[in-house]
């Protein structure tokens, strides 16, 4: 079987197999890839990673649009003395064979000077020389390999985004200082008489001092801004006791040193500050390669065809199309703004604006909404509105879009920040006030020790580690999180709401099936014929479900883009594609794809697609039953009602005829009873996943378009969703129980605290003590439940 | 014992050098992409061995 892959891509090769220099290829375009390589000297690319490319999908004037000089500039990083740099992204880039070739663009054209790939982002920055070569050769050079980049309106006039590493210089910062007090404060831990340490101990302290002083300024800042604007809001958060420790250690430290009394807590201080930075850094993580942020600006394109009244074409900005304007726009284009069709056949793609996968036909003089992608071949439409007024670029105009859900949620962690603060500076008073009764000159002392031992760093640290760990093991099963608050969001869920188109169906898997007359064997085998050459995704899935038949020799082939493909064999005519295409008076009925036939000119019957639901859904609603109330929320009309019905375990409520607002103010309504968690996919949902508690973005491939959103979910994987939010519960317990684990440690320091006899050393084996348990209890912890998991899992595939 | 004093200043001008080049590091973006370099570290060994192919031939073309 290996000897039918292709060489280049590792598809199949069925009957249309190219074979080239003792290797077998898909189709023309990879054995193109493979000569290109292979007369550069990048045959490499192979043995590094066997079949790692991709179809060419190029389409030569696809990027006439960087002929202009203005969108070229508003692309490029840097542009002087004959030197021009830009950073492209290419979705395609996914092995090591990828960088491999990309960063040896060199070899294919002397002009590139130096590329590198930034793998986890899928990007490559190129630097070439004007000279001889454009940015528009590269980009037609990468397509022509199989690298397309994706150029969208987000790369519009995008100034290098700052990277904020702060995190980073803190987290060294506190690193370098700990590091070094401990050192430093070692002898004093156990030789505490001894004669040269009597005699150089000042030297020693002060030089403690001075590490710390960055840390409190520097690293620390973060903690003191927030306890100061909690306090501000009068809300008692984690970071106040936090900050009080700090301040407490410090000064306490510093008097002890300047009068003499001891050698301080430095080490203490600068540890407890490393580790929760360290915890920081880990809740930290991101998927470099996703956006949960993106809107419409990723999806669109950065130029359009415009035609000027002489009849003279020119690509534009797209911010520069005014109402009125005359475009053209080519097959696989995005419709750019609400317009009008004038000329030609339109089939558009709303996929993304509605989740809907199948194409509508339009006739000129209709109206044509912005986010529709041309299926068919050339049409000529007049702008109505510019992009910034169309329907879809308003919808992001709500305020929902600028809400931050993870301001008004309070986290778990804060919630116990109040109760502890509170405990913590009456113990605090208590014990200060008994002593300056019993014994006035250690009050302060006890004072200022029960601040330093009950600082809750062991607490701060248990969600970061727990929360960290579980969004890892979450993007490891298909579902990526924005930030660990989307997990304690997660936990609160009472209300599941879904989409259904994109959603529960799948486009990926389509029942087909064929109504109308028989057809004659030799008419079977002219069809199997005619679809081969055809490219269209139709076609394709169409092809691979027919019968072998005998493959014949066509006489004539023709096909129209948009509207179907005429063959011709043997005086056999065969005509396949739209209903108006074939000729045939009858009833278009839109909620169904179908490609019809007619043979000889005889109107024969129609194959119709359908979007078939995700398999395992019976089993998802059983066990979401149980945790959450189920709701349906469609686009579409209810004509699906009764298949789900039957599909479903059980009586769910079910709203069809939703437009985009309407799902939003639902989902509002909702959220007067609990959280709601909101499961959809396209466009038409993203103020719905906006609105809710937590946005689920359900995506076929998540490397392309999803709707700004909390989590991105594989769609293959939408049937875990239950065990998902087992598992975001389960955290939240873990998290629990270390805050119990915490307070031991806590009662344990408060005991030497409240007695007066907190020594430095025991202060900083407490400290460390109590943060690494917590470290190890909750990431043994989270392993653990998750492994039950995957157990399920692989019993349930 | 006053040596303690030079060294001390030695140990800690050591540290902060290393801070520096950590600082520097960063500022530079070098722990921005942290996967793609450890690929490309396997690669170079490739090239070479291509070009010593290459010269091997050559040699054997000559003799």
């Amino acid at each position: 079987m290996e000897s039918s892959k292709c060489y280049h891509c590792g598809d199949s090769c069925s009957n249309t197999a190219v074979h080239f220099d003792e290797k077998i290829f898909c189709c023309q375009g990879c054995k193109m890839v493979y000569e290109i390589f292979s007369a550069n000297g990048l045959e490499y690319y192979y043995d590094l990673e066997a079949a790692a490319g991709t179809t060419p999908d190029f389409k030569p004037h696809k990027f006439d649009y960087l002929d202009n000089p203005e969108i070229v500039n508003r692309l490029l990083e840097f542009n002087e003395e004959g030197m021009q740099v830009v950073n492209l992204h290419i979705p395609h880039i996914h092995c090591s064979s990828c960088i491999w070739v990309l960063e040896n663009l060199n070899r294919l054209h002397p002009a590139v000077k130096s590329s590198q790939v930034d793998f986890p982002q899928k990007r490559i920055r190129v630097c070439f020389t004007t000279s001889e070569y454009t940015l528009k050769e590269l980009v037609v050079l990468l397509s022509r390999i199989g690298y397309e980049p994706t150029i969208s309106l987000d790369d519009y006039g995008k100034k290098k985004a700052k990277v904020d590493r702060s995190l980073i210089y803190k987290l060294g910062v506190a690193g370098f200082a700990f590091g070094n007090v401990m050192l430093l404060s070692f002898p004093e831990y156990f030789e505490v008489e001894e004669f040269w340490l009597e005699q150089y101990k000042v030297v020693f302290r002060w030089l403690m001092f001075a590490f710390s002083l960055p840390v409190v300024l520097y690293a620390a800042q973060d903690y003191f801004i927030s306890a100061y604007k909690g306090l501000r809001s009068k809300l008692l958060n984690i970071d106040v006791p936090i900050a009080l420790g700090v301040l407490a250690l410090f000064f306490r430290s510093t008097v002890d040193i300047v009068f003499d009394f001891g050698s301080g807590f430095f080490d203490s201080l600068t540890g407890l500050i490393f580790f929760l930075l360290v915890g920081k850094f880990f809740q930290q993580k991101t998927y470099a390669f996703l956006s949960f942020e993106r809107d419409y600006k990723s999806y669109f394109p950065i130029a359009v065809t415009r035609l000027r009244d002489s009849g003279q074409e020119e690509n534009i900005e797209i911010y520069k199309v005014k109402s009125g304007d005359r475009l053209i726009i080519r097959n696989q284009e995005i419709i750019p703004v609400d317009c009008m069709l004038l000329k030609g056949n339109a089939e558009i793609d709303y996929s993304f604006v509605t989740g809907e996968s199948q194409a509508i036909a339009k006739q000129p003089g209709d109206n044509l909404f912005a986010g529709g992608k041309q299926l068919g071949g050339v049409v000529e439409v007049e702008a109505m509105k510019s992009v910034s007024q169309s329907y879809l670029t308003q919808l992001w105009g709500n305020s929902v879009f600028s809400k931050n859900k993870a301001t008004g949620f309070q986290t778990i962690t804060d919630a116990i920040g109040r109760r502890f603060t509170l405990a913590v500076l009456s113990i605090a008073v208590i014990a200060a006030s008994f002593w300056l009764w019993y014994d006035p000159t250690k009050a302060a002392n006890v004072f200022t020790a029960v601040l330093i031992i009950a600082c809750p760093c062991a607490i701060a640290l248990a969600a970061p580690f727990t929360l960290g760990n579980m969004m890892r093991i979450f993007g490891k099963y298909g579902c990526y999180l924005k930030d660990t608050n989307v997990l304690e969001r997660m936990a609160k869920i009472g209300t599941v709401v879904f989409d259904k188109t994109g959603t529960l169906t799948t486009s990926n898997e389509r029942s087909i099936t064929y109504e109308g007359m028989e057809l004659y064997p030799e008419e079977a085998a002219l069809l199997k014929t005619t679809l081969r050459g055809s490219n269209h995704p139709l076609s394709r899935s169409l092809y691979q479900i027919l019968q072998e038949n005998h493959i014949q020799t066509l006489d004539e082939f023709t096909e129209e883009l948009g509207k179907g493909l005429e063959g011709k064999a043997n005086d056999q005519s065969i005509r396949i594609g739209s209903a108006e295409y074939v000729g045939t008076e009858q009833q278009q009925d839109f909620s169904e794809t179908s490609v019809h036939i007619s043979t000889n000119n005889t109107y024969k019957g129609r194959f119709a697609f359908r979007n078939n639901y995700r398999k395992g859904l019976p089993h998802l609603f059983e066990t979401l039953k149980t945790k959450a109330s189920l709701y349906i929320l469609s686009g579409d009309n209810d004509g699906e009602r009764e298949a789900l019905n039957q599909l479903l375990p059980f009586e769910v409520q079910m709203y069809f005829n939703q437009k985009p607002e309407d799902k939003l103010e639902f989902i509002e309504k909702l959220q007067e009873y609990g959280k709601v968690m909101m499961v959809g996919d396209g466009l038409n949902d993203a103020g719905a996943l906006a609105q809710s508690d937590v946005g689920v973005a359900v995506a076929e491939n998540v490397n392309v378009f999803s709707p700004a959103c909390d989590a991105i979910l594989d769609g293959k994987v939408i049937t875990r969703l239950s065990r998902f939010l087992e598992l975001a519960k389960r955290s939240m317990g873990i998290i629990k129980w270390s805050f119990l684990l915490s307070l031991c440690y806590n009662l344990i320091g408060l005991y030497f605290a409240v007695t007066g006899q907190l020594e430095p050393v025991i202060a900083a084996i407490l400290m460390p003590l109590s943060s690494i348990s917590i470290v190890a209890f909750t990431t043994v912890a989270t392993n653990l439940v998750a492994r039950r998991l995957t157990q399920t899992i692989q019993n349930e595939s | 014992m006053s040596v303690i004093y030079v060294l001390l200043a030695i140990s800690i001008s050591v540290a902060i050098l290393f801070f520096i080049a950590f600082v520097v590091s960063v500022r530079q973006g070098q722990y921005d992409d942290a996967y793609t370099p450890s690929v490309r570290m396997l690669f170079e060994d490739e090239l070479v061995e291509e070009s010593t192919e290459n010269n091997n031939q050559d040699r054997s073309q000559t003799e």
